[in-house]
């Protein structure tokens, strides 16, 4: 089995003129999980994973694997597979003899070449001319050249741009996979949706800075959750809560109470004799809280602070976080919803969100399901952050 | 050996795509059909066929016909090698293969020898192909007017061996103009365009202005020529302003030093650069 290797940035810079592409990226990507590198468009991803792949060269800094720089590497191929974009291939070359190429370049031997087509399940057009090949035969093929040696690294840049569902579907698990085999992976994205269900591990950057180093559930704060709660004696319910002073906003959809948890709440209003149509724990939309890691207005402890602790985040209160990202199967909104009404009450709100991000997803949470899903499931019900859209609204 | 693996690999590119035989076999006939030509057009007026006054040109003896129409194939041919030339490293920039070339061979002089190597293989092959076919169809055609082909003359197999470093030495060339202008179509027109127009005319121009002869024979064609040692414009043209061509191995070693300077310049000004 191939070992995986820590891929470590020092300080990295590439200046192109006056603009830093890159600028001080520090960042440490461990083996054994899949992480994702994630930033806008123009972040400096791309140029990032360049110097590390010694295709370009640093002002200053230094990018290792596994402590040596990729060009001191003795077989490249056989430590490093790297798939930088899918367009990378003569045309009129098979799928076949592209590979036997880079084979015979590393010194691998033309059996392999059969393998890993037979792998990224290309076996079929083996003999076909590259150039015939769609933008998601092409991203296969450009993971199968980074499986030739059997490296225990593998870099990949936006490697789900253009395949299809099912296309994504298998390339997460093979991703996973290859993680769990000791590998290490390190994935592009601009979209943190593309990648919170495969990678455990993340760093984030924006105008070539670092923003964010941690993992998936690092990334929100205890604070950021909520539980919405609604009744339909709504006038009852705020009495019973002005009546043990609990704080809370009213919303359309209910009242978000920002510091009690919902086994309190639920006690509350047994106790008042109040039926609950809605109780829930609601976390910020992970998209929300990239977008705001990304334009400034967050800062992360993982880089800010000078202790490198990315993980105290979660310590304050590891129960609810734990809780908060963990609902694959979408029972947040069945569970405390007996009437049913919860969906419909919330299929506007997605759908009406005034800033143009339906496809926010944050994470539901239910205390009654806890689970040990790093990510929550795109397909549980989708509702906005639960602040600034629907204040907008009332 | 990695140099060995880069070389195997770039032999693997050269024979994967159709370009080689399209360009081997475009050569074949384009040195055959004109060698043949030649040589029967100048076959019959040696050997009296074709009296002499039917052309106004000049009549090259029965002696020296031989390695006239043999060196076509350099004289015609050399341009073949060197597009392949610049296609070996033009068709990595075009495709932005580089990228995965220089992932399997991260060290770039590696990988700039390896495809100096494999052009080395490139220019032994296409210069088999152009002196089979020029002496092929030559030897043919003055055997059919009863011309002596001098196929036994230590001469001849020499003037051959001259041919092959001359058309191995115009695939470096190509590759070192392919470094240095990364754009293929740019690369081609611009080597096809000096090549087949601004060398010739002022090569042309040369041999009847007394002032520009000295300057001309310096010329990459004229240097390949002067190496090879016999050609349509040393036997025509460069006749009338004699002693204006250089010794052969000159004409070799300045041909070398095109080749060079070029991949030297490809080298510092554009194979170092990054990939993006």
């Amino acid at each position: 089995m191939p070992e995986g290797h820590v891929l470590e940035f020092t300080a990295v810079t590439k200046r192109f003129g006056p603009v830093a592409a890159v600028d001080g990226l520090t960042a440490r990507v461990e083996p054994g999980v899949v992480t994702g590198f994630l930033g806008p468009n123009g972040a400096g991803k791309t140029t990032s994973l360049r110097i590390l792949l010694g295709l370009v060269r640093a002002t200053s800094g230094r990018a290792t694997i596994g402590g040596k720089t990729y060009a001191d590497l003795p077989h490249p191929l056989q430590t490093v597979g790297a798939a930088l974009e899918a367009s990378s291939f003569h045309p009129g070359r098979t799928a076949a003899n592209h590979l036997r190429v880079y084979a015979r370049a590393a010194g691998i031997s033309d059996a392999r070449v059969d393998e890993v087509l037979g792998l990224v399940g290309l076996a079929g057009v083996a003999g076909r001319k590259v150039g015939g090949f769609s933008l998601g035969m092409r991203q296969r093929l450009g993971l199968a050249y980074t499986l030739l040696g059997d490296p225990g690294v593998l870099v990949l840049d936006e490697p789900a741009n253009g395949l299809d569902p099912e296309g994504i579907k298998w390339l997460r698990g093979f991703l996973r996979q290859l993680a769990q085999e000791g590998r290490t992976v390190l994935v592009s994205s601009h979209m943190l949706a593309e990648v919170q269900q495969t990678v455990s591990s993340l760093l984030i950057i924006s105008n070539g800075r670092l923003v964010y180093e941690g993992d998936m559930a690092g990334l929100t704060q205890p604070d950021d959750y909520a539980t919405i709660v609604d009744a339909p004696d709504r006038a009852a319910l705020a009495a019973a809560l002005d009546a043990q002073g609990i704080p809370y906003e009213q919303l359309r959809t209910g009242f978000t109470v920002r510091e009690a948890d919902p086994a309190r709440l639920g006690a509350i209003a047994a106790s008042a004799g109040i039926a609950l149509s809605n109780l829930q724990r609601r976390g910020p939309a992970l998209e929300e809280v990239f977008l705001d890691l990304v334009n400034g207005t967050r800062v992360h402890t993982s880089v800010a602070g000078a202790a490198p602790a990315p993980t105290d985040a979660t310590v304050g209160g590891p129960s609810e976080v734990t809780e908060a990202a963990a609902d694959p199967a979408g029972t947040a909104a069945a569970a405390p919803a007996p009437d049913g009404a919860t969906p419909a009450d919330h299929a506007p709100d997605s759908t009406a969100a005034p800033d143009g991000t339906p496809a926010a997803e944050p994470a539901p949470a239910s205390a009654s399901a806890p689970d040990s899903a790093p990510a929550p499931d795109p397909t549980s019900t989708r509702e906005p952050a639960p602040t600034d859209a629907e204040e907008e609204q009332r | 050996m990695s140099l060995v693996r880069a070389t195997r690999s770039e032999l693997t590119k050269q024979f994967t795509t159709s370009i080689w035989w399209v360009l081997a076999i475009v050569l074949f006939l384009y040195v055959g059909t004109s060698a043949a030509g030649i040589a029967g057009a100048f076959a019959a007026l040696a050997s009296g066929s074709l009296p002499a006054d039917a052309t106004n040109g000049p009549v090259i003896p029965a002696e020296t016909l031989p390695p006239f129409v043999y060196s076509i194939a350099t004289a015609v041919g050399y341009v073949f090698p060197l597009l392949i030339g610049s296609l070996v490293v033009t068709g990595e920039f075009r495709h932005k293969t580089l990228t995965p070339t220089f992932l399997a061979t991260p060290r770039r002089g590696v990988a700039l020898s390896g495809k100096v190597v494999a052009g080395v293989v490139m220019g032994l092959l296409y210069a088999a192909i152009a002196i089979i076919a020029a002496v092929g169809a030559g030897a043919a055609l003055l055997a059919v007017f009863g011309i002596d082909t001098r196929l036994g003359d230590s001469a001849t197999w020499a003037l051959m061996g001259r041919m092959v470093i001359a058309l191995v030495l115009w695939v470096l060339i190509g590759i070192g103009v392919g470094t240095l202008i990364r754009n293929q179509v740019a690369a081609v027109v611009g080597l096809l365009a000096f090549t087949q127009f601004v060398e010739p005319i002022l090569r042309t121009i040369g041999a009847v202005a007394e002032g520009i002869a000295p300057i001309t024979k310096y010329l990459p064609g004229a240097a390949s020529d002067a190496l090879v040692g016999a050609s349509i414009y040393s036997s025509l043209g460069a006749a009338g302003a004699g002693g204006s061509t250089l010794e052969w191995w000159v004409g070799g070693l300045l041909l070398l030093g095109y080749a060079a300077v070029f991949l030297l310049l490809g080298w510092l000004f554009s194979w170092r650069r990054d990939v993006s």
